[in-house]
């Protein structure tokens, strides 16, 4: 266990470097950032060439690279061109992200397994179809006009909540955006929780408790549904990266200043410290979330284990 | 028994999702509404691309900071643009290159300390120095010795300025390296403010929160998130503010700004989604405005290829000019937003500033027949069809490009006879303009930095002038300028740059379109809202009922 431990934390290494040379060179393809900090004119050629030099833009990519790095590991993520260190943007951006992120998981896990259970267990029924189709319905519409419509219904028409979060985004102002966030995955997870309960009703196991004469909640709980969990836990495992890298729209329309937000400010004003710096978290994050995952099965199902 | 299970478990999910609903709506109620006290105007605001300092800063969402906490010698009237006399006295000059500036008493920072000759001086010196990157700097370029602090390239060879001298504590003067009658007007930008001592002592410190001259001083600044503004006591001017300060929320997203004036819990919003623009007269029951900003868009050719040079082709340009129906255009894609353009300049300035509404006359007028007429006894178009590129990541762009290339199409009765070329991202669109490679129109704009005349031709027009993108040049119209530089009076010096105008729209370098309007909405709580020249919000006159 801890070897195999050790072992997925070496393979930390290359990810890290490869991901972080990946996004730096993509950055740096879109073009000139120093352009589009004179707004819609032309640079004037002194200072852009003072401002170039002073964000190591002047220097062959390779070297910009290798100075960037050099910084990381001092701890030094650069600055962003509002003179905002990045460190600060993400002490401020990742709190907030994972609170939203975690929100959303606690939705999926609570109604989309509850609705999982449900269903599978009454394949068929009315119940089943409904919850199907209304599953279907949240897939295909995009969170956007999910989170737009809701903001506009029960923000501005019925005025329940605030429709934009204040900066301190708090857990109760979070809960709404968190809710729409979640929606997607958590139809996912409902789907995936029934077909995976409905597969695991008719298996051996199963059946040899219910025969021995346990109660149908414990054949359930102890026995149908932890088996049943190993699928859905991968998916609320990489779910927990995607969620945090890929809540810019719920961030944009209910105002939460979070990590998409930074990011997509980032691309916009072509600054490469920013977004490189919290690619690269996010990257981490995703790396831990599977190992997490991997090491989770072995709780799940007592057939896997890790030498 | 099984039946009775079953009824538990759907009653029990429907619970859970009935708590989770009332959970959202009691939870977020509370949150809302900020802490702000009842006179305070609560205003959109987004992160200012660049550290706000006077000569860094050149969009809105910085200015409006600067428009509130700064006073320069000069401001410049919200209703009229014209520029009135603020810290100045008087600014006075026999030459035109000459000039005294005469201070008022009695002007202070919020910090308390004095405004003198040496806050302006070392403020200026400051902004145009190289190796202080300050994005504003070539507004100092008249100054004598500005190639001195700002060389093309290499280290500076002074730290100040030559053509700046102290006299004594309110008076300083100025020599321009050229005559230049209608620099004063120049002086209500912000890049010309005074600086407090703090700014050169503290510098870091003074950024975190920025003290300055004007109607309001910085309570609290939180990095993109929200500045809390309040009445500055100090302040000497006389357009003290009606309110009891600002409170600026940066909004990840103009859509949710105003999502939130609807909702009541933002009271000026000064960027409107360009979807909403359509609705939000009706929306907002009015409080809707819809007024002239200081920009121009128009579309250039590159002067510097052959296939667009002679006599010939200025007949194929005019048509191009003719065969656009800018009146179509702005009611549909801008719904209103934007004015159909009648000259080079913009109906900020009004028409004593040199606004015309009838310079560029029938070139300018959508004429379909005509257009097709001329185009064919230039030659027709080079090369049978004509492009037009603009970056499309900002803006509307593609829209209005592909409505315009529409629009000439069917004047000529061909399917392809303009084609939209669109740039993935504004730094590689001026990638390609810095380095001459266009060859069809180019999209080009002017965003003003100060309401006159001179600067809405000069640099885009004189020969090798900063912004010439068509790289444009006519001895006439450089000599037109250079008397307009050097006249006595404001009117005479106006006159000769409208000269200069009527010649270049005789060459027609550039196809004017549209003027571009400032809009904003407020909510029903606060009364008196009005953009200035700038499309800035006027915070001062702004009344909370």
């Amino acid at each position: 266990m801890g070897r195999y431990v050790i072992r997925r934390l070496l393979q930390m290494i290359p990810v890290f470097i490869g991901t972080t040379l990946l996004i730096f060179v993509m950055v740096y393809a879109i073009g000139d950032p120093v352009n589009a900090m004179f707004g819609d004119r032309a640079p004037d050629p002194a200072t852009a060439a003072q401002l170039r030099e002073e964000f190591d833009l002047d220097k062959p990519l390779w070297l910009q690279y290798v100075l960037y790095m050099g910084k990381i590991f001092t701890g030094d993520f650069g600055t962003a061109f509002n003179g905002q260190p990045v460190i600060e943007l993400m002490a401020n951006a990742f709190p907030i992200t994972v609170r939203l992120a975690v929100i959303a998981i606690i939705f999926e896990i609570l109604i989309g397994i509850t609705l999982g259970v449900l269903t599978g267990l009454r394949r068929g029924r009315p119940i089943d179809t409904s919850v199907l189709v209304l599953t279907l319905v949240v897939i295909s519409v995009p969170t956007f006009v999910t989170g737009t419509l809701g903001q506009y219904l029960i923000g501005v028409k019925w005025g329940w909540i605030a429709p934009a979060v204040s900066p301190a985004a708090t857990v109760d102002e979070l809960l709404f955006p968190g809710l729409v966030l979640a929606l997607v995955s958590l139809a996912y997870v409902t789907r995936l929780t029934r077909t995976s309960i409905a597969e695991n009703g008719r298996a051996d196991y199963v059946r040899t408790a219910v025969a021995k004469g346990l109660p149908r909640r414990r054949v359930t709980v102890r026995h149908l549904l932890r088996n049943s969990l190993i699928p859905v836990v991968t998916f609320l495992g990489t779910d927990l990266g995607n969620l945090m890298a890929g809540a810019l729209v719920t961030e944009r329309i209910f105002n939460i200043q979070g990590v998409g937000f930074q990011l997509f400010q980032g691309i916009v004003r072509q600054n490469s410290p920013t977004v490189v710096g919290f690619v690269t978290i996010l990257v981490i994050v995703f790396i831990v979330a599977n190992l997490v995952v991997d090491l989770l099965y072995a709780v799940l199902d007592p057939r896997i284990r890790y030498a | 028994m099984r039946g009775a299970t079953r009824v538990t478990w759907s009653v029990g999910a429907v619970g859970a999702l009935a708590l989770v609903a009332a959970g959202c709506g009691g939870g977020g109620g509370t949150g809302g509404g900020g802490g702000s006290g009842s006179g305070v105007v609560r205003a959109f605001w987004t992160d200012p691309q660049n550290p706000i300092e006077p000569a860094n800063t050149n969009e809105v969402q910085g200015g409006k900071v600067l428009d509130m906490t700064f006073r320069g010698l000069k401001k410049y009237n919200p209703k009229t643009a014209e520029a009135e006399n603020a810290v100045a006295e008087s600014v006075d000059s026999d030459d035109q290159q000459n000039f005294t500036v005469k201070l008022k008493k009695g002007w202070k920072f919020s910090d308390g300390s004095a405004v003198t000759a040496h806050s302006f001086v070392d403020a200026w010196n400051y902004g145009a120095l190289v190796t202080n990157k300050q994005v504003n700097s070539y507004f100092f370029e008249y100054i004598e010795g500005y190639e001195d602090v700002h060389p093309e390239s290499g280290a500076p060879k002074a730290k100040t300025m030559s053509g700046l001298e102290v006299k004594d504590n309110r008076t300083f003067t100025v020599k321009l390296n050229q005559k230049f009658s209608l620099w004063p007007e120049t002086l209500g930008y912000a890049a010309y403010s005074p600086l407090p001592k703090s700014f050169f002592s503290d510098h870091d410190g003074w950024l975190e929160k920025p003290v300055g001259n004007g109607p309001y001083k910085v309570d609290s600044y939180t990095r993109g998130q929200s500045m809390q503004l309040s009445k500055n006591d100090e302040y000497a001017g006389n357009d003290k503010p009606k309110n009891d300060g600002v409170e600026l929320r940066v909004y990840t997203d103009q859509n949710t700004g105003y999502t939130d004036l609807q909702a009541g819990n933002l009271d000026v919003v000064d960027e409107l989604p360009a979807g909403q623009l359509k609705n939000a007269k009706k929306d907002l029951d009015g409080r809707y405005i819809n007024q002239p900003a200081g920009i121009f868009q128009t579309v250039s050719f590159p002067e510097y290829d052959d296939a667009w040079k002679g006599k010939d082709k200025l007949k194929v340009r005019q048509g191009l000019s003719m065969a656009i129906d800018r009146e179509k255009v702005s009611s549909q894609i801008y719904h209103g937003t934007r004015e159909p353009a009648t000259d080079y300049t913009s109906p900020v300035l009004k028409k004593d500033g040199g606004y015309s509404t009838s310079l560029c006359g029938e070139i300018c007028t959508f004429q379909p027949k005509k257009a097709k007429k001329l185009i064919a006894e230039g030659g027709g178009l080079p090369g049978g069809t004509v492009t037009i590129t603009s970056n499309v990541d900002t803006g509307s762009h593609r829209q209005w490009m592909e409505a315009v290339c529409n629009s000439i199409n069917s004047a000529l009765d061909k399917d392809n006879a303009c084609r939209v070329n669109p740039v993935p991202t504004f730094s590689e669109f001026r990638k390609d303009i810095s380095a001459k490679k266009m060859d069809g129109l180019f999209r080009t704009g002017w965003q003003m930095d100060y309401p006159l005349i001179q600067n809405f031709l000069q640099p885009l027009f004189y020969t090798d002038a900063s912004s010439n993108d068509s790289g444009y040049s006519n001895e006439k119209v450089d000599k037109l300028m250079d008397e307009g530089n050097k006249a006595s009076g404001e009117k005479e010096a106006i006159s000769k740059f409208q000269d200069a105008e009527k010649e270049i729209l005789k060459d027609l370098p550039a196809i004017p379109l549209w003027y571009q309007n400032g809009n904003a909405g407020y909510s029903d709580r606060v009364s008196d809202v009005r953009l200035n020249p700038f499309s800035v919000p006027v915070f001062t006159e702004i009344k909370v009922k």
